[in-house]
C-alpha cells in the first residue's frame, strides 16, 4: 500500500465558538493536483495553516508521507518538503525582488547562517536569473518588492514556494490579484512544470475556470466541512456544491 | 544575466582613508590621535549594534559586551599582571562571544521593545555586579590598566603603538563586518525585520539567525571594549551602564545600517563633536544629541549614511 | 530584631515609589504603543517643580502641611503642560511607525529633557525635606520606621484606585479601553483617537510627576535622578507585561519585597535583584505576567 502524500485525519480547529475547520478528513496521493473551492470563511485557508503547522488543530492529526506533522510548525514542515504560497504575498517588502529570491536560494541550500560568503554569488545569481525568467519577473529584479504591482508580488510569492523544490505544494489563491490576461499564462507555466516533477499540488481557488482547467480533483468546503470530494467535473456539477459555492438555487 | 550587487567606490575610499589615518600621528597631537583611536574602538561596538539593528532589533544593552571586553583586559592587567595584548584581546573576544551565545539563547526569543528592554536589563545586571563586588571588580573605583605590551615588547610610546594596533584591528573588523553585511546571514537579518513568517516558510529560523548575529555582534563589541581599556588605561562600571549603550545606539541609528563604514565614521564624528561640545557647553550636549536624533527619525529614518549613498547611486 | 515587618514595610514603600512611574509607562504603552524612555525625566521634572514650589514658601511654611497640596499641584502642572506638549509636538508624528521608532523618539526626548532640567534648575541638588520630617517616625511591630514613606504608599494606592475608577467607570476610560484594544476600530466607531492619545499621555505624565514630586522630600533632587528610576520601572513593566496596570502593580510589589529582603539578607545583590527577576519572569513567560501574545493573521 502506498503511503499518501498528505493525510488529514478528523482535523478540527475552533476559534472560541467558531468551528473554522470541522472534523475534516482528506487524503491526497503523490502527484495529484487538487483544487479546493468554497466561499470565504469556509475553512480553506485555515486548512492550509493547519497542514503547515502555523495553527494547531484542536483535534485530529495530520500525516505527511506517513510522518505525523501535526503542529510541528512551518519551519520543520518546510524542511520536510512542504511549501506554501499565500493569499496575501509574504515577501520582504523593503528588499529587492532579486534579494528575495537569493535569500530563498541561500536558505534552501542550508546557508542561512553563513556570514562569510556573499549572498550575490555567481551560481546563486544564475539560479535566480533562471527562476525570474521562468516567471517573467526578470525586468523587475532590481526593484523593491513594495514597488511591484500586486500581481507581480503574487507571482513572486508563488515562485519562492516553487524554488523550494517541494514534494507537496500548497497554494492559497495563486491567481487572485493577478490580471486576467496573466492568470492563464502563470498557470500554464506553473502547472505543467509541477506535473513534470510529480509535485503534489493542492491549491485553493475562487476562479472556477482555473479549477476546471488545471485540477484533476476538487474538494468543496462549506462551513468548515468538506461537502464534496472527487473529479472536478463531478464535484462542480453537484447541486449542493453549486448552492454553497455559487449561491445558485 | 543579471548583474552582480552594485559595486561601490567605497573600498577605494576606505583604503585611502586607512592610509591617511596611518600617517596622521606625524602631524597631529597625541590627544587627537588618542581620540581617533578611542572613536574607532567604540566604532566596533557600534558595528555590533548595527548588525542587530538590521533585523529591527535595538540592543540597549550592548555596553554589556563593551564592559566584558574592557574588564577582561582590566583583570588580566590589574589582577594577574598580564598586559600582553596578544593574550588579552583574543580572550576578550572569546569571552564576549561565549556570553553572547548564552544570553542570545534567551534574547533571540524576543523582538522589538521586549528585546530592547531585556538587553538593557542584562547589561544592568553586569553593572550592578561590577559595582557591588568590590574585591572582584574594584567597585566604583574600577581597575587601572597598566603594563600594555605587544608581542612581549613594552613600548616606550604605548599610545602610538595602541593607535596602530587599533587601526589594524579596525580594518579587520571592517573586513569581517563587510562580509557579514553582504552574506546570507546579513540579508536574513533584514528579512527578520520585514517578514518572519516568510523566513519560517523558507525552512529557516529567525531565532537562529538572530542568535548567530548576536554572537558575532558580541564578539566584535567585546574587542572594542578591550581596545578601549588599553587606550583609556582604566575600566569602571560605567562601561556597562545603559546610558553608555545609548551612545552606541545613537551613533548606529544616525549612521544607518547600510554600510560597514557608517558606524566608524559616525563614531569618529561623535567623539570629536562630543569632546568639543562638552568643553564649550556641558549642559547642552545631550540636548543636541536628542535634537539630532529626532531630526533623523522624522526626516531620514534610514540614517544619515543613506543620504550619502543615495547621492552616489545612479538609477539603472 | 524582627526582620519580616521591615522587609514588608520597606518593600511596600519601595513598591509604591516604583508604581507611580511604572503605571504611567505601561498605561501610555497600552494606548499609544510607545515605550516612554523619557518617563524618568518627567518624574524628575515633577520632583524639581515640587521642590521649587516648596522653596517658594516662606521659611517655616516649608515644613508645614501646606507643602503637600503644593506637591500635588506640581504634578498636575506637569501633567497639564509638559505632557500635552510632548505628545503633540513629538510623539504624534511617530504613531503607526515601528514600535522601535517610538522607543528611539522617546530616547531622544530623554536626552533633551535631561539637559533642559539642568539648564532650568542647575546642577546643585535641592533639599526639601520639610514634608519628610513632618511625618516623623512611626512604630510598627516594635520597629521604628520613617513616617513619610507611608504617605507615599497612600498616594500610590489612591492613584492606583483613581486610575482603576477612571478606566472602568468613566466614559473616557471606556474610550481608552477601546483604543487600547483596537486603535483603528476605535476611530471607526467615532472615538476621537487623537484626543484620547493626548489625554492618556497627560495622565501618564501626571502619574510620573506625582511620583517625582512626592519623592522629592525623601531624597536630594538632583540631575540624573530620572536615569535610575527608568531602568527599574522598565524591569517592573517587563515583569508585569506591557500595557497591564495590574501587572505593573504586582511587579512592583514583587520587586519591592525582593529588594527589601535583599537589603536585609544579601545586601550585595540588592541592586541586582530587580533585573534578575525580570530575566527570570521573561524566561518563564515571554510576554510578562499579564502581557498579551499576538499571532499574525495570514
Amino acid at each position: 500500500m502506498t503511503v499518501a502524500m498528505i493525510d488529514v485525519e478528523n482535523v478540527s480547529r475552533a476559534f472560541d465558538v467558531l468551528r473554522a475547520v470541522d472534523d475534516v478528513s482528506l487524503s491526497v496521493g503523490e502527484g495529484e493536483t487538487v483544487g479546493i473551492i468554497g466561499t470565504n470563511g469556509s475553512g480553506k485557508t485555515t486548512l492550509l495553516n493547519l497542514i503547515t503547522g502555523y495553527l494547531q488543530p484542536t483535534s485530529g492529526r495530520i500525516l505527511f508521507q506517513g510522518t505525523d506533522i501535526t503542529g510541528i510548525g512551518p519551519r520543520r514542515v518546510t524542511a520536510l518538503g512542504v511549501a506554501r504560497s499565500f493569499q496575501t504575498p509574504q515577501l520582504y517588502a523593503g528588499l529587492t525582488v532579486l534579494d528575495n529570491v537569493l535569500i530563498a536560494i541561500a536558505t534552501h541550500s542550508g546557508r542561512a547562517l553563513d556570514f562569510w560568503t556573499p549572498l550575490y554569488r555567481r551560481d546563486c545569481l544564475s539560479k535566480a536569473d533562471a527562476l525570474l525568467a521562468r516567471f517573467a519577473l526578470r525586468e523587475q529584479a532590481s526593484g523593491t518588492v513594495a514597488n511591484l504591482p500586486e500581481g507581480g508580488r503574487k507571482v513572486l510569492d508563488v515562485a519562492l514556494s516553487v524554488l523550494l523544490e517541494p514534494k507537496l505544494l500548497l497554494m492559497d489563491e495563486p491567481t487572485s490579484g493577478v490580471s486576467a490576461r496573466d492568470k492563464f499564462s502563470l498557470m500554464d507555466t506553473l502547472m505543467p512544470a509541477l506535473a513534470e516533477r510529480r509535485i503534489t499540488t493542492i491549491f485553493v481557488e475562487h476562479d472556477l475556470e482555473i479549477i476546471e482547467r488545471y485540477a484533476q480533483r476538487a474538494v468543496a468546503f462549506d462551513g468548515g466541512k468538506i461537502i464534496a470530494d472527487g473529479p472536478v467535473a463531478d464535484v462542480l456539477a453537484r447541486a449542493a456544491v453549486r448552492r454553497a459555492v455559487l449561491g445558485e438555487d | 544575466m543579471i548583474e552582480t550587487a552594485p559595486r561601490s567606490s567605497l573600498p577605494l575610499a576606505a583604503v585611502a582613508t586607512l592610509a591617511a589615518l596611518a600617517v596622521l600621528p606625524l602631524f597631529l597631537s597625541d590627544w587627537i590621535v588618542f581620540l581617533i583611536a578611542l572613536a574607532l574602538a567604540k566604532g566596533a561596538v557600534v558595528l555590533g549594534v548595527v548588525m542587530l539593528l538590521r533585523g529591527g532589533l535595538i540592543s540597549f544593552g550592548h555596553a554589556l559586551y563593551f564592559a566584558i571586553g574592557a574588564y577582561t583586559v582590566g583583570f588580566l592587567a590589574n589582577r594577574f599582571g598580564i598586559g600582553e595584548a596578544l593574550v588579552a584581546l583574543p580572550l576578550a573576544i572569546v569571552i564576549s562571544a561565549v556570553v553572547a551565545a548564552a544570553l542570545g539563547l534567551l534574547l533571540a526569543r524576543f523582538r522589538g521593545i521586549y528585546f530592547a528592554m531585556l538587553s538593557l536589563a542584562l547589561s544592568m545586571i553586569l553593572y550592578t555586579v561590577l559595582i557591588k563586588f568590590y574585591d572582584f571588580s574594584g567597585g566604583t573605583d574600577g581597575l587601572s590598566v597598566r603594563g600594555f605590551a605587544l608581542a612581549g615588547i613594552t613600548p616606550a610610546h604605548p599610545g602610538l603603538v595602541q593607535y596602530y594596533l587599533v587601526l589594524v584591528l579596525t580594518a579587520a573588523v571592517v573586513y569581517v563586518g563587510g562580509r557579514f553585511l553582504a552574506s546570507p546571514l546579513g540579508y536574513l537579518m533584514q528579512a527578520v525585520r520585514y517578514n518572519e513568517i516568510r523566513i519560517e516558510y523558507l525552512g529557516a529560523s529567525a531565532s537562529h539567525a538572530i542568535l548567530a548575529s548576536y554572537v558575532v555582534s558580541g564578539a566584535v563589541s567585546g574587542l572594542g571594549g578591550a581596545l578601549t581599556a588599553y587606550l583609556v588605561g582604566h575600566v569602571s562600571p560605567e562601561f556597562a551602564f545603559w546610558v553608555y549603550s545609548g551612545d552606541f545606539v545613537f551613533v548606529a541609528v544616525l549612521g544607518g545600517t547600510g554600510s560597514v563604514f557608517a558606524p566608524l565614521v559616525g563614531s569618529v564624528a561623535f567623539e570629536f563633536v562630543k569632546n568639543y561640545a562638552l568643553k564649550f557647553s556641558p549642559h547642552t550636549w545631550q540636548l543636541t544629541l536628542g535634537v539630532f536624533l529626532l531630526l533623523v527619525i522624522y526626516f531620514q529614518p534610514k540614517g544619515l549614511w543613506s543620504l550619502l549613498t543615495r547621492l552616489r547611486a545612479r538609477p539603472r | 530584631m524582627n526582620i519580616l515587618p521591615i522587609i514588608l514595610i520597606d518593600g511596600i514603600g519601595f513598591a509604591s515609589w516604583l508604581f507611580l512611574v511604572s503605571a504611567g509607562i505601561t498605561f501610555i504603552f497600552g494606548v499609544l504603543r510607545i515605550l516612554n524612555v523619557a518617563h524618568g525625566s518627567l518624574y524628575a521634572i515633577g520632583a524639581y517643580l515640587g521642590a521649587t514650589f516648596i522653596l517658594g514658601l516662606p521659611g517655616q511654611e516649608q515644613r508645614s502641611w501646606v507643602t503637600l497640596p503644593l506637591l500635588l499641584l506640581a504634578a498636575v502642572a506637569v501633567g497639564l503642560t509638559v505632557g500635552p506638549l510632548i505628545e503633540r509636538l513629538f510623539l504624534r508624528r511617530v504613531y503607526g511607525a515601528d514600535e522601535v521608532i517610538g522607543l528611539l523618539t522617546t530616547f531622544a526626548l530623554f536626552l533633551i529633557l535631561e539637559d533642559v532640567v539642568r539648564l532650568i534648575w542647575g546642577i546643585e541638588p535641592y533639599l526639601v525635606d520639610g514634608p519628610f520630617r513632618l511625618f516623623g517616625r512611626v512604630r510598627v511591630a516594635g520597629v521604628a520606621f520613617a513616617g513619610y514613606p507611608f504617605l507615599l504608599t497612600g498616594v500610590a494606592i489612591v492613584a492606583g484606585l483613581m486610575l482603576w475608577l477612571v478606566i472602568h467607570r468613566t466614559s473616557f476610560g471606556r474610550q481608552v479601553t477601546c483604543v487600547i484594544n483596537d486603535r483603528e476600530m476605535a476611530g471607526a466607531l467615532g472615538i476621537n483617537v487623537p484626543r484620547i492619545d493626548l489625554m492618556a499621555f497627560a495622565l501618564g505624565t501626571f502619574l510620573a510627576a506625582l511620583g517625582g514630586a512626592f519623592t522629592a522630600p525623601m531624597m536630594s533632587v538632583e540631575p540624573g535622578m530620572g536615569v535610575s528610576v527608568i531602568v527599574q520601572a522598565f524591569a517592573v513593566v517587563g515583569i508585569g507585561g506591557l500595557g497591564s496596570i495590574g501587572g505593573a502593580a504586582l511587579g512592583c510589589i514583587v520587586v519591592g519585597i525582593a529588594r527589601a529582603a535583599a537589603v536585609q539578607l544579601f545586601p550585595e545583590i540588592e541592586l541586582f535583584v530587580i533585573y534578575a527577576l525580570m530575566v527570570a519572569v521573561l524566561l518563564w513567560r515571554p510576554q510578562g505576567l499579564f502581557g498579551a501574545i499576538e499571532l499574525r493573521k495570514i
